[in-house]
């Protein structure tokens, strides 16, 4: 064997044989190892996209729902409420997850009602609690109530031993380091479900529309839920607001329902769906939720998020049971049990989830 | 013998020339091509933001309104990353190619290179989660003592994710880019020169002076140029360390900052749809512009004065 055959030949077909092994090793990672045996002969492609809060209780509910049926792969792109129902309205998706019901003003009932060719339906399917956050030196619990928190996220209150803390917290030792109020600086479900909060509870201390983004031009912005747990742990006398399931170690704060300081919990936020009316005035299958942020039921915790799938009451036949079937697993007891387990969510009560698994069976073949 | 008479006519040419020279010609063609594809592609998406209203354009008036903070932002932020990098990387060149030892200069030269390669999301990470805290301390003794400059006016940053520490950061990765170039560049100088400026009693310093940097400088400016290129469109590093809030503010401590456009992109591109993906595109456009403008800009100065060698 002489060089120049090593050089010429041996050589660069060593390399490509290994680099072919190398591509097809990639490849073949990609399938699903299904070893399981599927219960149902349910088969086809479910291509969901929307809110980002729900995607870690979606990969749950995913990986659910295709062990029980191999024969099925069930897509969710989380690009965001809005993205998700504009896909949806556009007929790219066959579901959509939304933090906030379809806007009549916006045009998205009638857009998916033309999707659609009837009225879309619409079933909440996520709800988790809302932590005030915060990282004081020397103080480990914190009460505030709506009142205090809308000033102190307004900027009104500047400091941490403020006569309005120290009223609610006499017990708590506040230093006088200053206030400093972080929010999130990306189109956020739970900064709208928080100014929400605010503007309701708040008593008129709290003046800016509840919105995705942030009203206030100033304070320490933070990307994504990731991004403000870390600014609240680097600052000092940082406060913010995020998810319950991503707090970490981080202090949360009680708020004051009714005249009760509530800790947040999941229980307290599925208690506080239960107390809140639905919303009037929408189709007959859409469960859009009013939530009552002034409730003041026992243990409720009203600063919550809740997020809704929506889907179209036909389909094409072979999609048609799919659908139903993905969207039945997803409001049923288990679906909700995976859901807590995996994404620290509250389970939706049992009287919405009936009402839910009610509207998901009118689901037919067009 | 007699002579044989040349036949004048085109100088003959081999296969290999011709295809070599061709391939070159469309390399070149390639990068006018790309460069055209990006341009038309910002442009066609761009244009129906123009017309957009508040509903898309997270409550700006118009598309001016809404790029202006934006653009205020990057500038601020380039403009500081290069006044850190810029004498801090000529004099790293300079140190490596006139003043270390052999040996202490290529460990340098090395180094330099090894902070090149750092991916810029680590550098985010970094300057977010250890740059930021630790230069909380410093922000606060600005704040203190020197509040009456406008730079160091507000409240300190409790985080210490400023445009400051962002500019910091920009600075560290636009380093390695400019102190490669120049210190090619000066290694490049002509040794007659050096050697006669020497000869003529000069102190190294005066030598520098006198023969690098006339004949370097429009290799600094290129460097330079390729560094603020680089600074500008910086996203990852920017969006990691920055608490932006979208105002125009020349108070580099506190915790109110203008974002950059990059920045901007890359932190609500996941959230937008239809007219502020236009939006986003758009700015995307006016980078580009600005870029080109700045890079013309430079290389018309450097032409203006160019020394002869």
């Amino acid at each position: 064997m002489n060089r120049t055959f090593l050089r010429r030949i041996a050589a660069p077909s060593v390399a490509a044989l290994a680099l072919g092994l190398a591509v097809s090793a990639c490849g073949a990672g990609n399938e699903t190892a299904s070893t399981s045996s599927s219960t149902n002969d349910l088969s086809g492609k479910l291509d969901g996209a929307g809110s980002s809060a729900q995607e870690s209780a979606m990969d749950a509910w995913r990986a659910g729902f295709q062990k029980e049926n191999s024969g099925v792969t069930v897509n969710y792109d989380p690009s965001g409420s809005g993205a998700g129902v504009e896909k949806f309205n556009a007929g790219g998706v066959d579901f959509a997850g939304s933090d906030s019901p379809l806007d009549a003003e916006k045009g998205e009932l009638d857009a998916a009602k033309k999707r659609c060719g009837g009225d879309a339906i619409e079933v909440p399917n996520y709800v988790s609690p809302i932590a005030v956050v915060f990282n004081v030196e020397g103080v480990d619990e914190l009460q505030l109530s709506p009142k205090t928190m809308a000033a102190i996220f307004d900027g009104k209150i500047t400091s941490w031993d403020d006569a309005a803390i120290k009223a609610e917290n006499p017990d708590a030792k506040l230093p006088s380091t200053t206030i400093a109020p972080v929010h999130r600086s990306d189109e956020s479900g739970t900064t709208k479900n928080f100014t929400d909060y605010l503007e309701k509870a708040g008593g008129g201390a709290w003046t800016h529309p509840a919105d995705k983004v942030w009203p206030i031009k100033s304070g320490e912005g933070a990307n994504q839920t990731s991004g403000m747990i870390s600014a609240v742990k680097g600052g000092k006398g940082t406060v913010g607001y995020a998810d319950l399931s991503q707090v970490g170690d981080l202090s949360a704060a009680s708020i004051k329902v009714g005249e009760k300081w509530v800790e947040p919990s999941a229980e307290g936020a599925s208690k506080a769906v239960e107390a809140s009316p639905l919303e009037e005035g929408r189709p007959a299958n859409d469960m859009a939720v009013e939530i009552d942020r002034t409730t003041t039921t026992e243990g409720a915790y009203p600063l919550m998020l809740t997020s809704y799938l929506i889907a179209c009451p036909t389909y094409d036949e072979a999609k048609a049971e799919v659908v139903k079937g993905f969207l039945t697993y997803v409001v049923s007891d288990q679906g909700q049990k995976d859901a807590a387990e995996n994404a620290g969510s509250a389970p939706i009560p049992a009287s919405f989830a009936e009402k839910a698994q009610k509207i998901v069976d009118s689901i037919s073949a067009k | 013998m007699s002579i044989i008479e040349a036949k004048a006519g085109p100088p003959k040419r081999r296969l290999g020339d011709l295809v070599f020279a061709n391939l070159t010609r469309a390399a070149g063609m390639v990068i006018l091509l790309a460069l055209a594809g990006v341009a038309i592609f910002l442009t066609i998406e761009g244009i129906p933001a123009f017309a957009a209203g508040p509903g898309d354009l997270s409550g700006a008036a118009n598309f001016a309104a809404y790029v202006w903070p934006l653009v205020f932002g990057t500038l601020l932020a380039a403009v500081l990353a290069l006044a850190i990098a810029l004498p801090l990387a000529i004099g790293v060149a300079l140190t490596v190619s006139h003043y270390a030892p052999r040996r202490l200069a290529t460990l340098i030269g090395y180094m330099v290179d090894l902070l090149a390669a750092v991916p810029s999301v680590i550098y985010g990470l970094w300057g977010g989660l250890f740059l930021g805290p630790h230069l909380v301390p410093l922000y606060e003794w600005l704040a203190e003592h020197l509040s009456w400059i406008p730079f160091f006016a507000g409240p300190a940053s409790t985080t210490g994710r400023t445009i400051l520490t962002a500019s910091i950061v920009l600075a560290i990765m636009v380093l390695p880019i400019i102190t490669a170039i120049s210190r090619e560049i000066f290694a490049q100088t002509p040794r007659l020169n050096e050697e006669a400026a020497l000869a003529l009693g000069a102190t190294r310093w005066e030598m520098i002076r006198l023969s690098v940097f006339p004949y370097a400088r429009s290799g600094i400016v290129s460097a330079a140029m390729l560094g603020l290129g680089r600074a500008l469109g910086e996203t990852m590093a920017v969006a990691m360390v920055l608490s932006a809030s979208g105002v125009i503010t020349l108070n580099l401590i506190s915790s109110t900052n203008p974002s950059t456009i990059a920045a901007n992109i890359a932190l609500t591109f996941a959230d937008a749809t239809g007219l502020q993906v236009n939006a986003l595109i758009a700015s995307g456009l006016v980078l580009f512009v600005i870029t080109f403008v700045v890079n013309f800009a430079a290389r018309w100065i450097v032409s203006r004065s160019e020394v002869q060698v």
